[in-house]
C-alpha cells in the first residue's frame, strides 16, 4: 500500500507494528495510549496466529511479553508513564534475559498519577535503564506520525539483532495527533532465533531463558558481553536529524513532538536574522553525542527544549563537554511550549543571555 | 537385564541444590515422570519461579524460562498463546504464587489459561531463610512471626485450591501431599491428570502439593513429615476441587 491516509499516531504505530510482523500484543488500559490497544484488539483477532490479550495489570502484561518473546515471537506492549513504572521489573528481566521486544510509552505528565496531557518527563527513566540493574533499552523518539511508522520497523529489527528490548518514546501529543502517512513497502526482516524456548522437539538441546547467575564471575561476564553489544549499538545506531544547521551559530536541541514546535520557532528566529538551527535526536539511547559534540565546536550556544524540567539537557551537556554554553527551556504538567516562548529563549541566547 | 527403576528422561543429570529431606526432589521427579509418560518433553516449556526452585531450569530437560517473582503464570500465558501446540507448566512456591503473584494466579485461572501450575505449599519462604508465607499456619513460628502467626496481626493462611475452585476457568484442581508412598502415588496421578487437562484444552490446571521444609521448620526430615500430616493436612485437606471430566460426566 502506498497511498496517503490520515491516521492518529497511536493507531499508525499499531498498524506499523503489525506490518513489521508483530502480532502478539499484551496490554492494560491507560490514557493516552488507548487507541493503540483498541486498534490491536480490532485487528489481531482477524490475523492468523494473532494474539491480543488484555492483562490484569501492567505487571502481567510485560511478563506476558517476556514469555512471548522468550518463545521467539515478536511481541509488544504499550502503556503510558505510570504504567511504565509498573513494567519496570519485567523490563529489567527482559533485558537481563537478553530478549527482544517493543515497549511503547505514550508519555503523560507526572510524577505520580500526574495528568493525562503530553509530557517528556520519562526521558531519564527511559534512557538510564527502566528497572533495576543497569540495563539499556533502545529508545526511539519519533516526531511525526510518519516517523512513528518508520521507527517501529527499526525498533523490532535492531532489538532482535542485538537481543535487547526497544522502546518507542512517544507522547500524548504525537499519539493523539492525526497526520497523513504512507506505509512503506518494507518487508520485516525476521532473524532465526535458535535461542528461543519454544520446545526442543527432540531436535536440539534444551534452551534456558534466564537472568539469574549466582556465580559473581559468571554474571560479570554476562554483563560485560552485554556492554560490548551496547558499545556497538552506540557506535552504529545513534541518529539525529538537523534543520538549518549549515550556517548556524546557535542550535536548539529538542526531540519528539516538542521539536516540531521548536522548528516553527527557528523559522521565526531566522526571519529575525538569527542564525539558529535544530538538532533533533531521533534515538535517545544511544544518544547522538558525537554529532552534537562535533556541531557544538562551532556554536555560540545551545538551547535544549523539552516538556520536562530538564532531563535530556543532561545528555546535551555531557555531549557538548564544555564546547559552548547550554541553556534550557521547558514546560511541564502537560503544557506544550509555544513557538513564541521558544523564540523568546532563542533571542535571549543570541543576545548573550547564557546561563 | 531388565531395568526396573531409572531416572526419568525429562530430569537432567545436574545434582539438585535442595536441602536434605526437602520434597522438591520428589515433586520434580513426579513432574518429569508425567512428561515422560505423556511423551511431551519436546514441546514442553517449564517456568521456574523465584524461590528455592528458581534453579529448576537446570533440573528439567525440556526448555525452561525463569520468571520474575510471582509472574510465572503471566510468562506461561505469553508462551502458551504464542506457541499453540506447546505444553507449558509453572513450578511455584507459596510466597511466589499466593502472595506476590496472587493476581497472576487468579487471572490465569479465571481466563482458563491452558497451562499447568505445580504449586508447592510448605507454609514458609524457604530461599530467604524461613519467613512467614501466605500459607503459614496460625501459631506457626517463623523468622518473621517469632511468637507464632497471630491472625489478628498477620492475617489468616490462604487456601488457594478452594479459592480458585470458585472460578469458572479451572479445568482441574487437586491438593495432594508427598508425606507417604500412597500420597506420592496419588500426587503423581494428579500431576499427570493436570497435564492431560492442558493437552485436551480443558482449561487451567493446578496441583497444590503439601510439602515440607525441614531446614526452615527446624525439624528432621522424618519429623517434618509427621508435622505436615498433623498440622498442614487438617488445615489444607487433600482432595479434588475441580475436575472437568467429572463435570462432563455429571452433565
Amino acid at each position: 500500500m502506498s497511498e496517503k491516509i490520515l491516521m492518529k499516531g497511536n493507531e499508525a504505530l499499531a498498524e506499523a507494528a503489525i506490518r513489521a510482523g508483530c502480532i502478539r500484543f499484551f496490554g492494560y488500559p491507560i490514557t493516552p495510549q488507548t487507541e493503540l490497544a483498541a486498534y490491536m484488539a480490532k485487528r489481531l483477532p482477524k490475523i492468523e496466529g494473532g494474539v491480543y490479550l488484555q492483562a490484569e495489570s501492567e505487571v502481567s502484561a510485560i511478563n506476558m511479553v517476556l514469555g512471548s518473546a522468550a518463545s521467539g515471537a515478536r511481541a509488544m506492549t504499550s502503556s503510558s508513564s505510570p504504567g511504565i513504572s509498573l513494567k519496570a521489573e519485567g523490563i529489567s528481566y527482559i533485558a537481563g534475559s537478553d530478549l527482544p521486544c517493543l515497549i511503547v510509552n505514550v508519555q503523560r505528565a507526572g510524577p505520580g498519577l500526574g495528568g493525562i496531557q503530553p509530557s517528556q518527563a520519562d526521558y531519564w527513566v527511559s534512557t538510564r535503564g527502566v528497572g533495576h540493574g543497569g540495563a539499556r533499552l533502545l529508545v526511539f523518539a519519533p516526531n511525526s506520525v510518519q516517523e512513528v511508522i518508520d521507527l517501529v520497523f527499526d525498533a523490532f529489527e535492531l532489538a532482535e539483532k542485538y537481543r535487547i528490548p526497544a522502546m518507542i518514546l512517544s507522547d500524548g501529543l504525537l499519539g493523539q495527533m492525526m497526520e497523513p502517512v504512507v506505509f512503506p513497502d518494507r518487508a520485516p526482516v525476521l532473524l532465526e532465533k535458535p535461542w528461543a524456548a519454544n520446545g526442543h522437539r527432540d531436535k536440539r538441546n534444551k534452551n534456558i531463558i534466564n537472568s539469574l547467575y549466582l556465580q559473581a564471575s559468571e554474571l560479570e561476564e554476562k554483563v560485560r558481553q552485554r556492554e560490548l553489544r551496547y558499545r556497538e549499538i552506540e557506535e552504529k545506531h545513534s541518529k539525529a536529524s538537523e534543520y538549518m544547521m549549515d550556517d548556524a551559530e546557535y542550535a536548539v536541541v529538542s526531540y519528539g513532538a516538542t521539536s516540531r514546535v521548536a522548528g516553527s520557532a527557528i523559522d521565526a528566529a531566522r526571519e529575525k536574522g538569527i542564525r539558529v538551527g535544530l538538532i533533533r535526536p531521533v534515538t535517545l539511547w544511544p544518544f547522538p553525542s558525537k554529532q552534537i559534540f562535533e556541531k557544538s565546536k562551532n556554536l555560540k550556544g545551545i538551547l535544549a527544549v523539552e516538556m520536562s524540567s530538564g532531563q535530556m539537557v543532561d545528555d546535551v551537556r555531557l555531549a557538548v563537554n564544555g564546547n559552548c554554553p547550554v541553556n534550557f527551556f521547558g514546560r511541564t504538567g502537560g503544557i506544550i511550549p509555544t513557538p513564541m516562548e521558544i523564540l523568546s529563549e532563542i533571542e535571549k541566547m543570541s543576545k548573550g543571555d547564557i546561563k | 537385564m531388565k531395568t526396573v527403576f531409572q531416572k526419568p528422561r525429562s530430569l537432567s543429570d545436574t545434582p539438585t541444590h535442595y536441602c536434605p529431606g526437602c520434597t522438591h526432589g520428589i515433586v520434580h521427579r513426579l513432574v518429569a515422570e508425567a512428561i515422560d509418560e505423556l511423551g511431551i518433553e519436546g514441546r514442553t516449556i517449564g517456568i521456574a519461579p523465584v524461590g528455592c526452585s528458581v534453579s529448576a531450569y537446570n533440573y528439567f530437560n525440556n526448555d525452561m524460562v525463569q520468571a520474575p517473582h510471582g509472574r510465572a503464570p503471566a510468562v506461561a500465558t505469553g508462551i502458551k498463546r504464542s506457541v499453540k501446540d506447546s505444553v507449558v507448566f509453572t513450578y511455584q512456591g507459596d510466597g511466589d504464587l499466593a502472595a506476590i503473584g496472587t493476581a497472576e494466579t487468579v487471572h490465569a485461572a479465571t481466563r482458563g489459561e491452558n497451562i499447568t501450575v505445580i504449586f508447592i505449599n510448605n507454609a514458609i519462604y524457604g530461599m530467604t531463610g524461613g519467613q512467614m508465607a501466605p500459607t503459614t499456619l496460625e501459631g506457626q513460628v517463623t523468622q518473621t512471626t517469632p511468637y507464632g502467626r497471630d491472625a489478628s496481626i498477620a492475617g489468616n493462611p490462604i487456601r488457594v485450591s478452594e479459592m480458585l475452585a470458585t472460578l469458572d476457568g479451572p479445568g482441574y484442581i487437586e491438593r495432594v501431599a508427598v508425606d507417604s508412598p500412597a500420597h506420592v502415588r496419588a500426587a503423581k496421578k494428579a500431576i499427570k491428570k493436570a497435564f492431560e487437562t492442558q493437552i485436551k484444552g480443558k482449561g487451567f490446571s493446578l496441583i497444590e502439593v503439601i510439602s515440607t521444609c525441614p531446614t526452615n521448620w527446624g525439624l528432621s526430615p522424618g519429623d517434618a513429615m509427621v508435622w505436615l500430616r498433623e498440622n498442614m493436612i487438617p488445615h489444607y485437606p487433600l482432595g479434588v476441587f475441580v475436575d472437568w471430566e467429572k463435570e462432563e460426566n455429571d452433565g
